[in-house]
């Protein structure tokens, strides 16, 4: 069992989600950043698509009942390992990590990115809500963000050993690129000169759901209603005020603002180490 | 990339297809199973194909730019039955703003037959096509923060149930105890993409 002694400001289950089920009304919701889940999953032997924690900045504190093999990815920052004689080890991201019964890990404040990832050797063994044990902040599908004092099972599902020490960290980026439409036709080129040119900032009132970005604002070449259509994670949805809202993996799956553009599939992953207040640039791509 | 009229890059991993019968032609889209395509998601007057990286965006949308919608399926489609008890809080207020008794709000909409066009804004929540026009009234002007599970509501030219308690701002005409969704049953969602529906009144 991993009990849970601290969530932090946010701790959610998460694992790849329940992508197919959107003529439903179910969002794919699962990890926001997918590559580091699968990272860390891949660092323990697991299943890349193995159940795991998802941890809003830093904060969390979760004590092992007994051994256990775990890994953290996703935002950079300290990760500490404090044994029951209270002697604190400073331990490695993005690397296979022992605990004994009792030693209780820890997650510092992220020096960069936001969503820090913990995979367990076996997987969190929680029952699944339509095939996934996500937690889907916006439906409250799936198991409930995580309290003081619940108790997580650890499954037995490996596939391997682990046999990688250290996991080489992602490369930063500078600027997301951006597949122009559906509807990029409702703010002309000049909407999109200015979605390019605009350095972005991220608002506070961001989550699951969705990235705000502050800036612009964007300006329509048309009016009218557009009747509510199909939306998807990294669609740029741009409300009647013209600031841009970058749909998560929580997002609703239709809606009736116009989508100028989409993010492009590699790049959703950095979404989600997205910090409030960081600045942003956008590319277009063709 | 240009891509045929009415077809559109929604990412590099989704076309969306303007229709004006969105239902059909997802359905249409549905039978050609066609490689590479992962989901089909109807919206009111588009779909969205999502596909996988082996697909060809522009031969998937010359291939889509084709396809006729499958007919509104008044045979094959399922027909569900939603009993209602008609004593919704915003039935006297639908019935002024429509110039109606309420007894005839009753009457049209639990004559007309519905199909779902699509779902959204929660699992289950299915917008609903087939609305008499004489019942069509704009949205409350201030969503309620709370709407019970169960509650038969109409906006625009649609009606729905709410499939769970959530926010909402559409007119409540009554309410059914129908499941209209369970995470745990399969399939969830009573009201899938093209259900047919009948509201029939019962007495409390």
């Amino acid at each position: 069992m991993i009990e849970v002694v601290a969530p932090g400001p946010l701790a959610l289950v998460e694992d790849l989600g329940r992508p197919g089920l959107a003529a439903i009304g179910v969002a794919r919701s699962g990890a926001f950043d997918r590559g580091s889940l699968r990272l860390a999953n891949r660092l323990v032997g697991n299943d890349e698509g193995a159940a795991g924690i998802e941890a809003l900045a830093g904060g969390l504190a979760l004590r092992a009942t007994v051994p256990l093999v775990v890994a953290v990815t996703g935002a950079d920052g300290p990760v500490t390992v404090r044994g029951p004689s209270r002697a604190v080890r400073q331990m490695p991201r993005r690397s296979p990590l022992h605990l004994a019964a009792d030693d209780v890990l820890e997650l510092g404040a992220p020096s960069t990115g936001l969503r820090s990832y913990v995979a367990v050797r076996g997987g969190i063994a929680l029952r699944r809500t339509l095939g996934s044990a996500s937690f889907d902040t916006m439906s409250r599908l799936g198991p409930a963000p995580l309290a003081v004092g619940d108790r997580l099972p650890v499954g037995c599902a490996v596939l391997g050993t682990p046999h990688v020490d250290h996991a080489p960290a992602r490369p930063a980026a500078p600027a997301l690129r951006v597949l122009p439409g559906p509807r990029d036709d409702w703010f002309g080129e000049a909407g999109l000169a200015a979605l390019a040119g605009t350095e972005w900032a991220v608002s506070p009132a961001s989550d699951r759901v969705g990235v705000r970005l502050d800036g612009g604002p964007l300006a329509r070449a048309r009016s009218g209603e557009l009747p509510s259509e199909p939306m998807v994670p990294g669609a740029l949805q741009v409300p009647p005020g013209g600031r841009p809202v970058l749909l998560g993996p929580d997002g609703p799956t239709t809606g009736g603002y116009p989508v100028i553009g989409v993010v492009v599939d590699a790049d959703l992953d950095r979404v989600a180490q997205l910090r409030p207040g960081e600045l942003l640039r956008l590319t277009i791509v063709r | 990339m240009s891509l045929p009229f009415g077809v559109r890059r929604c990412g590099d991993r989704g076309l969306l297809v303007d229709a004006d019968d969105a239902a059909g032609i997802a359905a249409a889209v549905e039978a050609l199973a066609l490689a590479g395509v992962v989901e089909v998601v109807p919206g009111a007057a588009a779909v969205l194909v999502r596909h996988d990286a082996s697909a060809d965006p522009r031969a998937l949308a010359t291939v889509l730019a084709g396809v006729e919608p499958l007919a509104r399926s008044t045979e094959s489609g399922v027909l569900v039955e939603v009993p209602v008890v008609y004593d919704g809080a915003d039935l006297d207020d639908v019935a002024a703003a429509t110039g109606l008794t309420a007894s005839d709000v009753v009457r049209l909409h639990s004559a007309a037959e519905y199909d779902v066009a699509f779902c959204g804004f929660a699992p289950g929540f299915a917008y609903l096509r087939g609305l008499d026009t004489r019942l069509a009234v704009p949205r409350l002007a201030a969503p309620r923060t709370r709407v019970p599970a169960g509650s038969v509501a109409v906006a625009d030219t649609w009606s729905a149930v709410y499939p769970r308690e959530s926010p909402g701002g559409w007119r409540l005409l009554g309410r059914t105890d129908a499941a209209v969704w369970d995470s745990a049953r399969t399939p969830p969602a009573l009201l899938a993409p093209g259900t047919r529906v009948r509201f029939v009144e019962v007495r409390p």
